[in-house]
């Protein structure tokens, strides 16, 4: 089926793109600790989208997305006032903010329902990749390209804001300006992808991709390329999988699959991740476990006044209060224990070594010494 | 009577709102209080899983059960969230914008997926329609009362039970939560029990209003109540009012206007809000602007006391101190002298004598005060004058 393929590749390269660009965008807004803004721009957005189809009386994608564009930024504008003008707590200000416009967006779109040629609301709530047509794709493409050259040619300013604002103030940056722009960016970004997205969910396609790239990477640049890799790869994943299945909403779809990512990201990067940590934490725990061994070792070497004394397992078990089994065959391979027959019966019995002494540190035996 | 209220839709329509508005504003208060107002859009959105779940598991599409699921997957959201951010791998507000869109997307794909069976669509869960609650009755001492109303005011008795029986606790631990611990409140519990409340009101509502209109009624009245009133009692008052008056004004307007009726109710909070912003008596508008200006007269007044204490006893005094050389020599408009005069004046800082003015004793022991204080700023080396004060550049 050709025609069918074909709008399988418009759906899939709309997605990448709007990917790309959240992804990108989403990095600075984790950074700046503004995810929920994300949030509340793109729930306030509605009652842009649903003006934008008012006016222009058809889905046309430019007129939706410059009204998604206005309502989002004067969102953020009114909470940026709720908070410094009328001193509300900033959560407070944020879910003022998305409740109400969310409901001037319900009460518009009341107004339009059953009108001709009006799309379900689930459409501008949940997206639907399908809706994308060929035309939008250039419209898209050219406006994430405009986005994305913007961001590289203001890369060291909001580097800079994104990490010390304060500093970035003092070395006479505009800063207020630059962060509006960085906002203004991070709307478009969220307006783009609404079409794909929906207005619900779009916030975990800001978020998602830049929390999976930050726990592999420690750099701005390669997070910023790595978030956009990931917000590509969900966007194709989710449109892809919901074209598959009749009813499947795209939005709910590429959120679980970044969120996958997420996970993912969250159990196996290296360093950070659940993981490693765990066997970082597993390792530390043996290392532990081996010295306090080599310790009951030489504690039981000084109880007899015999630095060559010899010990049984049994012995051991006593003295540390738990089993030293599992330790002492590794200790062993390690070469610093040594296993004996010894005694009239030749069971095996365990002595230090020169280089599990040396293991043990200078500063114990000094010690030990001093206190004989 | 009683016959007539369950048979008019209108006023099944405003009971139900005004049911919402009540169940809302009484854990909203606390909720915004503790600075949690995005832990509800959290919640509002991470229920919609707990019903779908429930259903799955039971069949139940209402009643104690999805009550329940969606309960538990609210505190799910929250915890989650904070589980999250106590690993310290993302921060707070990126926990948060994880968790609810993870959750949500997977509710709306198993309403997708089950929606033949399920007779409930995605937008309603979002939306609801307060319009239709009169559809779905239950008989009741011999009247069809609707169940979306049942559930409310059950959810409202609990929520006001709630309240009433630890105020004093809820108090404390949203004001101080640090002395609360120390006293043995656990007010980490009362968080959790709050959440869950508010779960259960957004499980009640979201038939009514839905989830994402159901945020307006917990957050904007109360906030509303903050933003006038310092004392818990009559913050709480003031948002159950806001809150039921929005129902009353947003039916009015959307009738008139025919759009959603659930929609316009959430909307009218702002209406209340946008009063309170101008009239709030600390951070209002008004009030805002009333100080400016009582500020801005302050400084004129300062500015008056000390022309005429430049000129007092020169032999210009009689040409400078006059209302007509302050309106020449200030460029201050007639209006403007004149209230600068009479502020003065009134304050007892001047006299009059016939078209001359005078400084009074505690006008001159000012106006030398002031003049004191600038010559010593004045004298201070350049780099020890505080940035950003006046004439530092001088």
């Amino acid at each position: 089926m050709p025609e069918l393929s074909h709008t399988l590749v418009t759906v899939a390269l709309a997605a990448a793109l709007m990917g790309t660009l959240a992804g990108v965008l989403g990095s600075f807004l984790v950074l700046r600790g503004q995810a929920l803004l994300g949030d509340v721009i793109s729930h306030a957005a509605l009652p842009g989208v649903v003006l934008g189809f008012m006016v222009s009386g058809s889905r046309d994608f430019l007129s939706i997305l410059l009204g998604a564009l206005l309502a989002g930024g004067l969102a953020g504008l009114s909470v940026q006032w709720l908070r410094r003008g009328a001193g509300l707590k900033p959560d407070a200000a944020l879910g003022v903010v998305l409740a109400l416009f969310f409901a001037a967006g319900i009460v518009l779109y009341s107004q339009v329902q059953g009108r001709p040629g009006s799309a379900g609301l689930q459409v501008f709530l949940f997206g639907q990749a399908a809706s994308v047509l060929r035309t939008d794709l250039m419209a898209m493409a050219l406006v994430a390209a405009l986005v994305l050259a913007l961001v590289l040619a203001l890369w060291k300013e909001f580097q800079f804001i994104t990490f010390d604002a304060e500093a970035a103030r003092a070395q006479g940056l505009p800063v207020s300006a630059l962060e509006t722009l960085l906002g203004v960016l991070v709307a478009v970004a969220i307006v783009l992808g609404l079409a794909l997205a929906g207005v619900v969910l779009m916030v975990a396609m800001l978020i998602a991709p830049a929390v999976a790239a930050r726990q592999w990477v420690d750099r701005l640049a390669s997070m910023v390329l790595l978030a956009a890799g990931f917000g590509a790869l969900a966007g194709v994943a989710g449109a892809v999988i919901s074209a598959q299945a009749a009813g499947l909403a795209t939005g709910p779809v590429m959120v679980l699959a970044a969120s996958a990512l997420v996970a993912l990201s969250l159990l196996f990067a290296p360093g950070r991740g659940l993981l490693a940590r765990l066997a970082l934490r597993w390792r530390a725990r043996r290392a532990l476990h081996g010295r306090q061994v080599l310790a009951a070792l030489h504690g039981l070497e000084l109880d007899h006044a015999n630095p060559d004394h010899r010990s049984e397992e049994t012995m051991l078990d006593a003295y540390l209060g738990t089993r030293a089994a599992p330790q002492l065959e590794r200790l062993a391979r390690e070469g610093l224990i040594r296993r004996e027959r010894h005694g009239p019966e030749g069971r095996i019995h365990w002595e230090l070594t020169d280089a599990g002494r040396a293991r043990l540190g200078a500063g114990a035996a000094d010690s030990d010494r001093s206190g004989a | 009577m009683i016959e007539a209220l369950f048979q008019s839709v209108p006023a099944m329509i405003l009971l139900t709102g005004a049911l919402v508005a009540l169940a809302s504003a009484l854990p909203g208060t606390f909720l915004v209080l503790r600075g949690q107002a995005m832990a509800s859009d959290a919640i509002a959105h991470a229920i919609v899983l707990g019903i779908v779940l429930a259903w799955m598991l039971s069949g139940a599409r209402s009643g104690p059960l999805p009550v329940l699921g969606a309960a538990l997957a609210g505190l799910a959201s929250v915890v989650g969230a904070q589980l999250l951010a106590r690993s310290r791998l993302m921060g707070n507000d990126a926990a948060i914008g994880l968790v609810f869109p993870a959750m949500f997307a997977l509710g709306v794909l198993l309403i997708n997926l089950n929606a033949r069976n399920l007779h409930l669509d995605a937008d309603t869960v979002l939306l609801g329609e307060i319009g239709f609650v009169w559809l779905h009755t239950v008989e009741l001492a011999g009247y069809g009362v609707p169940v979306a109303m049942l559930t409310l005011g059950a959810v409202a008795l609990v929520n006001a039970a709630f309240v009433g029986l630890l105020w004093k606790e809820l108090k404390l631990s949203s004001f101080d939560p640090a002395l609360a611990a120390a006293l043995g409140f656990r007010p980490g519990l009362l968080g959790l029990a709050l959440l869950a409340l508010v779960s259960v009101t957004a499980v009640a509502a979201f038939d009514a209003v839905g989830v994402v209109l159901f945020l307006a009624f917990l957050i904007v009245p109360a906030v509303t109540g903050q933003l006038l009133c310092r004392g818990l009692a009559a913050m709480l008052g003031v948002a159950m009012l806001s809150g039921l008056a929005s129902v009353g004004l947003g039916y009015g307007l959307a009738l008139r206007w025919d759009v959603s009726i659930g929609g316009m109710m959430a909307l009218c909070t702002g209406a209340g809000l946008g009063l309170a912003l101008l009239a709030s008596p600390r951070s209002g508008l008004v009030a805002v602007l009333l100080r400016r200006r009582a500020l801005a007269l302050e400084a004129r007044v300062r500015v008056l006391l000390i022309h005429l204490a430049a000129h007092q006893g020169t032999p210009v005094e009689a040409e400078e101190n006059t209302l007509e050389a302050l309106e020449e020599h200030l460029r201050w408009p007639p209006d403007m002298a004149q209230a600068v005069v009479l502020a003065a004046l009134d304050q007892g800082l001047i006299r009059r004598h016939a078209q001359r003015f005078e400084l009074s004793e505690t006008g001159q022991a000012r106006a030398t005060a002031w003049l004191r204080a600038e010559d010593r700023r004045r004298a201070m080396p350049p780099e020890r004058v505080p940035a950003g004060t006046p004439g530092s550049d001088a």
